[in-house]
């Protein structure tokens, strides 16, 4: 288990800080900009052992990596992406949905591939036995929930909002809510685990996990956007999310438009 | 001819699957590729350890493959397991000791190239997942003429190839230990996608 550290939350703010100056640094001379989070990125302090310190060995993806795997509706029940139906009774929280699309890098829908997301109670708790969190379960509220893309990359869950949750990397170290999705694209280097967080958190500014991208337009990526025009009169918030994959490489052999 | 990328569609950034994934991503036998039964299973297993050689035990770990000929399912339903369709695909959770194991079959060459797995890292204190390949000790020809295993420095190239530690109950088995840090770090792949 985590060692309990105890940084101060301003000395995180200042090693951050120092990073993320660093990191602009670098755009201002002519660098582009980091579009996903530094491996190595010691204010979140598991990462100092566990990231590669050699770089990456850079090679052109083969067959095998540019398939991926097929996924199809005997993997997934549709009721599966309501998180509010999985018990008797309701779950206790803000009901909400969040749904978007998943497109590859040249904006084309990732179509029939599986999500699967996992979450937080309305409390901050997981339902996971390392949790130490002493916030209440909810025997309503599980927090696991899938689905398979449709034909233009569009996705839907239905689920109660996560509350934020404290963790052990420094002293009063707090997790913005979040909800963790896993996708699949065509090809298997499209392969995507993230975070989606929730627009205007007062906790942005102040955790590691979502600092670890230094660039300030990468980050916002990981926000959804609270859209009115989703929430459902006396029952939800609507949230909408897109998410894009890597490519185009990856998508150039299977793709029935290519062009040559 | 290849039209200029739209600006707009910049990937989204990847986050850590932090420490509780585990009543979410681990799947009814999900790493068992083909059942233990199988006349041809092989078991490949191995220890994820970090920068001070200690176990990572909050590690999950993803292979893809080709089957025994060489084929790549196209087969729906790669999470199921009815005992007879080879999906390719499957995941694993390592346990307290960091130690995961797949039950699966070795691959066939696919194009006339040696054998491997794709094996795919995800853990706590990993922002961004970790692709790295799974070769067999066997197949030492064929790693001379592999382009991937050709872009690695020789010196790390046996951090690519699996060890063959015997027959547990008649099983071929093959260690890949994977090493996020340190003196026999694993190479882990950039596919440049
Ligand atoms: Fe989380």
């Amino acid at each position: 288990m985590t060692m309990k550290d105890h940084t101060s939350q301003s000395e995180i703010n200042d090693e951050m800080r120092a990073i993320e100056a660093e990191a602009r640094a670098r755009v201002d001379d002519g660098g582009a900009p980091e579009l996903h989070p530094r491996r190595n990125y010691p204010p979140y302090r598991s990462s100092i052992l566990r990231h590669p310190t050699h770089e990456l060995v850079r090679v052109d993806p083969e067959e095998v990596e540019l398939f991926s795997p097929a996924f199809g509706h005997t993997d997934v029940n549709v009721l599966e992406s309501d998180l509010t139906i999985q018990h008797r009774g309701e779950p206790l929280g803000e009901r909400m949905t969040v749904s978007g699309r998943v497109l590859d890098g040249e904006g084309r829908p990732v179509r029939r591939q599986l999500i699967e997301i996992w979450q937080a109670n309305a409390g901050g708790r997981y339902v996971h036995k390392r949790d130490q969190h002493p916030a209440p379960l909810d025997p309503n509220f599980t927090g696991v929930g899938r689905v398979i893309t449709g034909e233009n990359g569009e996705y839907s869950f239905t689920t109660i909002k996560p509350g934020p949750y404290p963790w052990r990397n420094h002293l009063n170290a707090w997790r913005p809510a979040h909800i963790h999705f896993s996708l699949f694209g065509t090809a298997f280097t499209q392969r995507l685990i993230t975070q989606m967080y929730f627009p205007g958190d007062p906790l942005f500014a102040l955790d590691p996990i979502y600092q670890s991208i230094t660039d300030p337009a990468a980050r916002a990526r990981l926000v959804g956007t609270y859209d009115h025009d989703l929430s459902v009169p006396e029952w939800s918030l609507g949230y909408n999310w897109d998410i894009v994959l890597t490519g185009p490489k990856a998508t150039w052999m299977e793709s029935e438009e290519a062009h040559d | 001819m290849t039209e200029p990328k739209p600006t707009e569609f910049i990937q989204t950034p990847s986050q850590t699957v932090g420490p509780f994934y585990g009543f979410a991503l681990p799947y009814e036998r999900g790493p068992e590729l083909v059942p233990g039964r199988h006349p041809h299973a092989i078991r490949l297993h191995g220890t994820v350890t970090d920068g001070a050689g200690d176990p990572v035990p909050d590690a999950i770990l993803e292979l893809w493959q080709a089957d025994e000929t060489g084929a790549i399912s196209r087969e729906q339903g790669a999470l199921d397991r009815d005992g007879f369709t080879f999906t390719g695909f499957g995941r694993a959770a390592v346990d307290q000791a960091g130690h995961f194991t797949f039950t699966t079959v070795k691959p066939g060459s696919v194009g006339g190239g040696a054998p491997y797995i794709v094996v795919t890292v995800f853990a706590r204190g990993l922002i961004h997942h970790l692709f790295t390949r799974a070769y067999f000790p066997e197949d030492a020809e064929a790693h001379r003429r592999d382009a991937v295993l050709g872009a690695v420095p020789p010196a790390r190239r046996a951090t690519l190839v699996c060890v063959a530690d015997g027959h547990p109950g008649g099983t071929p088995s093959y260690r890949f230990d994977v090493r996020l840090q340190g003196a026999d770090e694993t190479v882990f792949l950039d596919f440049d996608a």
